[in-house]
């Protein structure tokens, strides 16, 4: 597992290559992906033809598309007042978990891989085969003795157990140490020391600066696991207004599916409220683009 | 003042490795709390036994005897072994096939279609789940209704001859795109100079993706595969969702991991849940071991 950074990435150098220097392009080829491209988008495409309908017009018109009476507003006020506005609580929990869990994740990870990748302690490979063996520790089998240390501890039914077992993420961990070893030079830390710069004003004010497109790639990988998390939060937390957006919606989906009747004005709730919840991260996906796909590239530059 | 002997270099370097302590200390603290040692209480609680009579008893590994015999259990192993056989193939084919096409340079509108298909591993796996209950459904299910528009008879993608196709089509789509971006990301990192050499020699770009591609793309198509492994025997939050839609066809044992969900927190027996739970996890460890070794058999 050594870094083989030998030529620079061909994401550096951009555009040019997506060009592929006037190469053939194929028809067949686009329009099969594009066929791809629909079948992903779909589902996405539905939801959001689905929230504008009411409980009648959900029913009664095609699903793929519009029907006559656009419900849209009138589905999010009441997305945003149902059960007395809990869903408002739902999206700042989410956001509360997500950001604190990622950012301290990813902070883990950035401190911990710069100093197995850049110090040369004993027990230092030990250690990391340890943290990349539990890689393959299936979340779920900790997640019950956890809930059970965790009830012992009164950690339970706080926001603490769902961002406690968050912070570890051995995966992260293992990225940014490749990341550290292609993206940070010794040659830079000799200087920072001669210059006399102590080891945590050089991580903070040059190591960090290096590891940026790594650390977002961490950060947002964990974002998007913890805010798309789900058993963890269903076992720690049972009050709901600590939910998280998704354990609130399987909540609400549950009700819409318990009979017919008047529980179906539910459903527009569940597809409305599931649209709102999804644009925060998917528009963070396409902000930091350049970001993460730089970030990526450079992970895989391993053999 | 032995101190005095060493090159102050070296001391300098020694002192220096220490510091490495400190950085790793703040993970590996976090990474024991949280990974060690539920684990470790997991493989502790394993062991006991709470009886009607007598409370919480030592039985040592009666649970898991228990277990190995237990046909619930069996036949959720069984299930989602299936379901890995047959969908992370699929979708890991795909993902390839995508990246591939993608990195060859010869589509239009390239970058908007790698974003379009990586869009759903944004969407959280219970919402994937609830949209694609709602698209199965009978009711207001466009899959249904199109059917019938046609004067087809619809097909009930919730019976149970259906229902793991079904669950295998919301992971697939949810997760071809984040594997297509990492082994398209992987593509990327492949220096040029292979391809130009490739390319003198007449390589077409079928020789080229079969020859140079897909063999650098080993290491990350390895780790899809495990995380794969990982994603498949632990299936949960799908079939969880599903169930309020068709209760007959998934059960609680439906797969390991609803099985222990519904140990430990309806029949409240956390020791065979733990039980259940370690073993689950020797299965994904035995798999994933098996699948690293396959591949790097193939190699030599």
């Amino acid at each position: 597992m050594t870094v083989t950074a030998t030529a620079p990435p061909r994401a550096a150098t951009g555009a040019a290559h997506s060009a592929a220097a006037g190469r053939r392009r194929s028809p067949l080829l686009t329009l099969g992906m594009l066929a791809a491209f629909v079948y992903f988008l779909l589902p996405l495409f539905w939801l959001v033809v689905a929230a504008t309908k009411s409980t009648g017009a959900l029913f009664s018109s095609f699903g793929l598309w519009f029907g006559d009476d656009f419900a849209l507003p009138a589905n999010v006020r009441n997305v945003f007042t149902a059960d007395g506005g809990v869903y408002v609580d739902w999206l700042l929990n989410t956001a509360m978990y997500a950001l604190v869990s990622a950012g301290g994740a990813a902070l883990l990870a950035a401190l911990g891989g710069y100093g197995f990748a850049k110090f040369a302690f004993r027990g230092n490979r030990l250690l990391f085969g340890a943290v990349l063996g539990a890689i393959m520790v299936p979340s779920t089998a900790l997640v019950i003795p956890t809930y059970l240390i965790f009830s012992n501890v009164g950690l339970v039914n706080t926001p603490w157990a769902v961002i406690l077992p968050s912070l570890a993420n051995p995966f992260g961990l293992y990225l940014m140490r490749v990341y550290v070893e292609g993206a940070v030079p010794d040659s830079i830390l000799e200087a920072a020391r001669i210059d006399g710069a102590g080891e945590f004003r050089i991580f903070r004010q040059v190591v960090l600066r290096l590891l940026a497109p790594g650390f977002v790639t961490v950060l947002l990988f964990t974002l998007v696991a913890t805010w798309n998390n789900y058993f963890l939060p269903l076992i720690m937390l049972n009050n709901p207004s600590l939910y998280p957006v998704t354990v609130g919606l399987a909540n609400w989906a549950a009700r819409a599916s318990v009979g017919g009747g008047g529980t179906g004005d539910v459903i527009p709730l569940v597809v409305t409220g599931s649209l709102l919840s999804i644009i925060p991260l998917i528009a963070a996906f396409l902000m930091l683009q350049r970001y993460w796909q730089n970030g990526l590239t450079a992970g895989g530059v391993k053999q | 003042m032995s101190v005095m002997t060493v090159p102050p270099s070296r001391r300098a370097s020694a002192r220096r490795n220490g510091v490495g302590y400190l950085f790793v200390a703040p993970f590996l603290l976090v990474f024991v709390a949280m990974l060690v040692a539920p684990l470790a209480y997991a493989g502790y609680l394993s062991l006991f036994r709470e009886q009607l009579i007598g409370g919480v008893s030592f039985s040592g590994l009666d649970n898991y005897i228990q277990a190995l015999s237990d046909e619930r259990l069996l036949d959720g192993v069984l299930r989602v072994s299936r379901f890995f056989l047959v969908q992370v193939p699929i979708m890991l084919g795909l993902a390839l096939s995508f990246a591939l096409a993608l990195d060859s340079g010869m589509m239009w509108l390239s970058r908007v279609i790698r974003l379009g298909i990586f869009l759903p591993y944004a969407v959280p796996g219970v919402i994937a789940a609830l949209m694609w209950s709602y698209l199965y459904g009978p009711q207001f299910g466009p899959i249904t209704q199109l059917a019938e528009a046609l004067g087809l008879p619809a097909p009930n993608l919730l019976s149970s001859d259906l229902m793991l196709g079904s669950v295998a089509n919301i992971v697939t789509w949810e997760f071809t795109g984040y594997n297509m971006i990492i082994l398209y990301a992987a593509l990327r990192a492949i220096p040029t100079e292979l391809y130009e050499a490739a390319a003198v020699d007449g390589a077409g770009a079928w020789r080229i993706a079969w020859n140079v591609k897909i063999p650098a793309l080993r290491p990350a198509l390895l780790m899809a595969l495990i995380f794969s492994v990982i994603g498949s025997f632990q299936l949960f939050n799908e079939p969880e969702l599903l169930q309020r839609l068709a209760p007959n066809v998934i059960d609680s044992a439906y797969t390991p991991n609803m099985y222990t969900y519904s140990m430990a927190f309806i029949s409240q027996d956390v020791n065979y849940a733990a039980a259940v739970s370690f073993l689950l996890g020797l299965v994904i460890v035995v798999v994933s071991y098996t699948v690293q070794f396959a591949v790097a058999r193939r190699r030599t």
